[in-house]
């Protein structure tokens, strides 16, 4: 009996928008103007956003956050393919995804700030607040994705997670479960390299993230994950897939965590500062400006302008954060059960007279 | 009223919420075709079909995490882990997601999920299949911990569950599985969760357990009572966690004496929570301090000693009457 082969794999790689702006026109997915120049907005938002955080958090106005500087198309492309019947289930780098989808900017800074206002979106539908633990959430999306195919509706998941992620239980059975349930789901796995000290070669021997779907029977593909517009069409195709009842799709973006982990991580003790700057190099909001400027989208002035509205944006969304009405103090009892309980509600009079007590202010 | 055994009630709430309520779905291992190790699960997948009765991949987390996520996205999941001692992988998710999310997001988002596990000992069953942990579940905040004792309070508890807004850790006591039948009402019924239920008047003495140890509890109470006259008050706990107090505390303010028995462990076990309760609003009204009965702090054994371990009726009849004596 001859040995044969059974299987053969491949994987692709996929990028739309060079360093340098350029453009495949095969690959282009023919975005209109305005879509161009909403995808660049979201991304410089994103960006201003994440360095006025980093500044409060180091003027002690805001807690520890994990930054997303130079992740943003990973974020913001695949955000611009969704529709809002779609579900948005972040990890903790999605950013400039969050604010697209419309979690207004001051909601990040509470959640970021010690208030679990954060995750509560007024009016906001689908959209999932941040995950911590990591890996965690990629089930929940296998099950809404088994859900939104339940009920015959036309739409999808799409689920963020980190390289690090990938090592996790969470993802295989997450992936697994969605991949067997052909669940309308979109794996995005943000592989910036690094999970705070660990590289990927410490992480996974795989020669890539993307090929572990082929172990789940399911299509993988590695993209550019700094080429907002790769990004863009490779979710858009995997949402067309998912929506058509072909289940789940698993891309790896391959970017770069340019800043720390979190503000308490130094990751001078253990990487070097040559290759973040071959990854600051690689920009994504710079070819983004570069195809619109190509493109006589964009120049100075618009960037000028463009740069004093996301600064007053975010000054208006700082002074609703921090003058935000924080409520009664006991407000957090209300939200232990659905239902009241004889015990809870004792353990709030106990509470208050604490507090009345202790003088105690948050 | 038809007379049933506690699988055929269970069986009996889970129906009757699937055909209620289109929303609701059942998943775990071998719930489908196989219709559970148990079969607990009979004739749902047949009745129902293979996507709102579906049988998983192998992995416990996972069970319990996509069902957080169709909670989310507005089903009603009824998971099943096929035993409680594998269900410590989906802790991780139950913790940081089920009991969380309603706090997390000041209720904007909620998790109304039932997990339906077969806990505790007495069916001679290999090793991870006889242990009772229900205190994992109970400690933390925002978690629901049910535990019924017999056919009909397994049945209005389950429907209560189903519905419930939150997070239910629904623990079957497998040994009282196909034990003893009793009549359960062909309609829908519940019994209210977070609630215990005395099953017994008395004033000389407070005697609590729940699950599988009151069938032990009611018949040393029995012995007790024929033998020395006494009025034994019985309280079935039925929810671990949130705990009602208050019955337990009125109770005791009447008779002044308390024993509790437990299946688990007797370090930080419920009892230990039962006791602290006591003791924190109905300490004047002791005659005697409160003894608990349990299962030592040892591992579980094997189940050709497992008898040897678990309370037996004699040492709780003895408990009671120490503390009738002292």
């Amino acid at each position: 009996m001859p040995r044969t082969r059974l299987e053969a794999f491949e994987i692709d790689h996929l990028q739309v928008l060079d360093e340098e702006g350029r453009i495949d026109e095969a690959l282009d997915p023919g975005l209109p103007d305005e879509r161009l120049v909403e995808l660049y907005r979201a991304m410089v938002l994103a960006r201003e956003a994440d360095q006025r955080m980093l500044r409060l958090q180091r003027q002690g106005r805001l807690g520890t956050f994990s930054p997303s500087t130079g992740q943003e198309a990973a974020s913001c492309g695949p955000t611009l393919a969704m529709t809002g019947q779609d579900w948005f289930v972040p990890a903790f780098r999605e950013l400039g995804g969050m604010l697209m989808r419309g979690v207004p900017f001051h909601r990040v800074l509470l959640f970021w700030g010690g208030w679990e206002e954060g995750n509560v979106f007024p009016g906001l539908e689908r959209t999932l607040p941040i995950a911590v633990i990591v890996a965690s959430q990629i089930p929940h999306a296998a099950g809404i994705g088994y859900a939104q195919k339940l009920r015959g509706e036309k739409a999808a998941t799409v689920c963020w997670f980190g390289d690090g992620a990938t090592s996790e239980g969470d993802f295989h059975e997450g992936v697994n479960f969605a991949a067997v349930w052909r669940s309308p789901v979109v794996f995005i796995c943000q592989n910036n390299q690094w999970a705070i000290s660990t590289p990927l070669d410490r992480q996974t021997a795989s020669a890539t993230i993307a090929q572990k779907a082929i172990a789940y029977g399911i299509p993988g593909i590695v993209v550019d994950g700094n080429d907002p517009l790769g990004m863009y069409a490779a979710t858009h195709e995997a949402l067309e897939r998912a929506r058509r009842g072909d289940g789940p799709t698993l891309i790896e973006a391959r970017t770069y965590r340019l800043m720390m982990h979190t503000t308490a991580d130094d990751p001078s003790k253990y990487r070097k500062d040559d290759e973040v700057e071959q990854w600051r190099r690689r920009d994504p909001l710079v070819r983004m400006r570069r195809l619109l400027e190509s493109r006589d989208l964009w120049d100075d002035e618009r960037q000028q302008r463009l740069d004093a509205e996301v600064k007053k944006a975010i000054d208006d969304e700082v002074r609703i954060y921090e003058t935000f009405d924080r409520g009664r103090p006991d407000v957090y009892f209300e939200h232990v059960y659905g239902t009241p309980h004889p015990e809870i509600e004792r353990q709030r009079q106990e509470f208050l007279a604490g507090l009345q007590r202790e003088a105690r202010d948050a | 009223m038809p007379r049933m055994t506690m699988v055929q009630a269970i069986n009996l709430a889970l129906h009757q919420a699937m055909e209620r309520d289109p929303s609701v779905v059942a998943l775990g291992q071998d719930i489908g075709v196989n219709e559970g190790v148990f079969r607990v699960t009979a004739g749902l997948h047949a009745k129902f079909g293979p996507e709102r009765v579906i049988d998983t991949p192998l992995a416990e987390a996972a069970i319990l995490g996509t069902a957080i996520g169709m909670a989310i996205a507005g089903l009603r999941p009824v998971a099943e882990m096929q035993f409680s001692g594998f269900s410590y992988l989906m802790l991780g998710q139950y913790e940081g997601h089920a009991t969380r999310y309603r706090s997390r997001t000041h209720g904007q988002v909620t998790v109304p999920l039932v997990v339906r596990m077969p806990y505790g000992g007495g069916v001679r069953a290999l090793e991870h299949h006889s242990e009772s942990r229900e205190v994992l579940y109970a400690h933390l905040p925002g978690s629901k911990v049910v535990i019924p004792s017999g056919p009909r309070n397994a049945r209005a508890l389950l429907a209560a569950a189903i519905e419930d807004p939150d997070p239910v850790v629904f623990m079957e006591p497998k040994q009282s599985y196909r034990a003893f039948r009793e009549e359960v009402p062909a309609e829908h019924e519940t019994m209210p969760i977070g609630r215990a239920q005395v099953v017994q008047q008395g004033t000389d003495i407070t005697v609590i357990s729940w699950g599988a140890m009151m069938r032990p509890t009611l018949r040393a109470v029995a012995e007790v009572a024929e033998a020395r006259g006494a009025s034994i008050e019985v309280i079935d706990l039925l929810t671990i966690a949130p705990l009602d107090g208050d019955t337990i505390v009125a109770s005791v303010e009447k008779t002044g004496r308390a024993v509790v028995v437990q299946e688990a462990p007797r370090s930080f076990g419920p009892a230990a929570e039962v006791i602290a309760r006591i003791n924190d609003r109905a300490l004047m009204h002791l005659e005697a301090p409160v003894r608990r009965v349990a299962m030592p702090d040892v591992m579980t054994p094997y189940f050709g000693r497992e008898r040897l371990y678990f309370p037996g009726p004699h040492t709780v009849q003895r408990a009671i009457e120490e503390t009738l004596d002292f």
